[in-house]
């Protein structure tokens, strides 16, 4: 993996267009299908731009790949759908706007499951990605491209979303760090919106320091965003400290139920190296977890049922040759735009959101997302993180799950109890089983970000220097 | 259990126009997804519904005028246009 003090380095020995160029070399010839759009011609410009006056601000000319859900103004955006055929944004979202004052260097759109619906990029309309690890295996999802770049070396670091799991479960399979801010921290402005009370633009790097300077670009209040909140901006790389000896762990016993042995014993080996470095643990409960897959699914999906009507070809994407009339023309554009679990989920969303229907799903859910939150709430009065495995085993093959929904979901059942409480994680790589990474998750308090990314830094550190 | 009837309506509810093999594998899949559902049945929590974590209700600015997007920029996707308009199918 190149990271960002390595790009600096070569930037310097070099030049920034150089490696620019041996970046997009590398991305040419990659198996990897990482990317949907390259944007080559413009970050070689910007690169000769910052050769030329010199670099200025907190990401000067470090290029940056950017989740292909994510607006780009003049830059296709197609979140991986047939649906969203030609489309190019003509406004920024709020992050690349932060991203461009702080010159970065865009290089390209990341591939991913199609509307971010999905835990292993295989749903994208555009082919699935692989995993740099192991050809055969999927790079985890749906922040799969973004993962996969960052993981084959190819970027320093990447923007992903998590709406469930998105951004942390690429990053376990993958072997990279991935961190999903607390619901308000980064605005979703310009986020193309799949379930909109959970998701949150996050960071994803190969050391929690590239992490930490992306989040301090990212974080920030927006007035665009109504549920972006205004909160004192601190700078998360100040908080890297090698020091935890303050730092109460919680251990759920509920989120190492059904685990993979390798992965459970990598992740207990990262808590008992936590234990040395001074931090005490205890076990706790968080009782209401076994609800916590069900209600995040019906939510997710009623929210996406109301938030993806807007696909119908009037003002952007697919529209047929000759219009019939509107009821057979907006079906048959969806018909044919959205893929097949797009498609399940809008169906399942608009069930349950259905008169009759309303009680016994969506407002239940809502009710029990009441329940997850006030465990976090309970179990963060006694401690000050959770630890837990963020995936239940490493990378899966392409194509072993696909037909089966049912199962894919059950793979996120670690990851979306954190999206319903709306609580910051971070996943960290924390060792190998059968030659695949595997990802250890540290959750935190809300707007805590700054004890996450302290404990996982103290982590990387140490579990460097103990292999 | 809902049937392959109940399928093609919501598919009509969703306005997504679904053939006759995805009726099929829909009713079969989604009996399956509801099945697991059914799993919140096992509780009725007495506590307030969270639509949102961040306890927000509402956001209100000035209604100032401010600077929006062209016209041009604004209708630059649109499949099809006129005389400034987007331009959608017929509705009655």
């Amino acid at each position: 993996m190149t990271s960002i003090s390595e790009i600096k380095k070569r930037m310097k020995e070099t030049s920034a267009e150089e490696v620019v160029q041996s970046l997009f070399d590398k991305i040419e010839r990659s198996k990897l299908n990482a990317f949907i759009t390259l944007t080559k011609e413009q970050a070689l410009k910007e690169a000769r731009k910052a050769d030329k006056n010199g670099a200025k601000g907190a990401l000067a000319a470090i290029p940056i790949a950017v989740k292909d859900n994510i607006s780009t103004r003049g830059i296709r955006t197609t979140c991986a759908s047939k649906i969203l055929k030609g489309y190019v944004p003509p406004y920024d979202a709020h992050v690349i706007g932060r991203l461009k004052a702080e010159g970065a260097i865009i290089i390209g759109k990341t591939n991913m499951d199609e509307f971010a619906m999905g835990s292993s990029t295989e749903t994208s309309f555009f082919g699935p990605t692989r995993n740099p690890h192991d050809l055969s295996r999927v790079p985890g999802g749906s922040s799969g491209g973004s993962a996969a770049t960052v993981a084959g070396g190819e970027v320093p670091i990447a923007l992903g979303s998590d709406t469930g799991g998105s951004v942390r479960c690429p990053a376990s399979f993958c072997g990279v760090v991935g961190l999903k801010p607390t619901y308000g921290l980064v605005s979703r402005y310009g986020l193309i919106s799949y379930a909109n009370s959970l998701e949150q633009i996050g960071p994803l790097g190969c050391s929690v320091e590239d992490v930490a300077l992306l989040l301090d670009v990212i974080a920030g209040h927006d007035p665009r965003d109504s549920t972006s909140h205004v909160v004192k901006k601190k700078r998360y790389i100040d908080e890297l400290e090698d020091d935890v000896s303050d730092i109460k762990i919680g251990v759920p016993k509920e989120y190492f139920e059904g685990v993979d042995k390798g992965v459970e014993k990598a992740v207990w080996d990262g808590i008992k190296l936590l234990e040395d470095m001074g931090a005490s643990y205890s076990e706790i409960g968080l009782s209401h977890t076994k609800y916590a897959l069900a209600s995040y699914y019906i939510i997710a999906m009623s929210e996406a049922s109301s938030n993806l009507a807007r696909f119908d070809g009037v003002r952007y994407g697919l529209r047929l040759k000759k219009d019939k009339d509107w009821h057979t023309t907006f079906s048959e554009i969806r018909a044919d735009g959205f893929g097949e679990e797009v498609k399940r989920r809008i169906l399942l969303g608009t069930y349950a959101l259905s008169a009759g229907y309303y009680g016994r799903y969506y407002l239940k859910a809502l009710k029990v997302r009441t329940l997850i939150k006030q465990d976090f709430e309970n179990a963060f009065k006694k401690v000050d993180v959770l630890i837990a495995p963020t995936m239940p085993f490493t990378a899966f093959k392409i194509g072993e799950k696909i037909d089966d929904p049912l199962s894919l979901y059950m793979a996120d059942v670690n990851t979306v109890p954190i999206n319903l409480a709306g609580v910051p994680s971070i996943s960290i790589p924390c060792g190998f089983a059968n030659g695949l990474p595997i990802g250890m998750q540290i959750i935190g308090k809300h707007f805590d970000e700054g004890a996450i990314l302290r404990m996982a830094y103290t982590f990387e550190k140490h579990v460097e220097a103990t292999e | 259990m809902i049937t392959k009837k109940d399928v093609e309506h919501i598919g009509w509810l969703a306005r997504i126009k679904l053939s006759d093999e995805e009726k099929e594998e829909f009713t079969t899949q989604l009996n399956s997804i509801l099945d697991y559902f059914a799993k919140l049945d096992e509780i009725d929590p007495n506590v307030a519904p969270t639509h949102h974590v961040s306890g927000v209700v509402n956001v209100f600015r000035d209604d100032a005028v401010k600077e929006s997007l062209d016209q041009k920029d604004v209708l630059q996707n649109a499949p099809k246009k006129e005389e400034g308009f987007f331009k959608g199918p017929r509705i009655v």
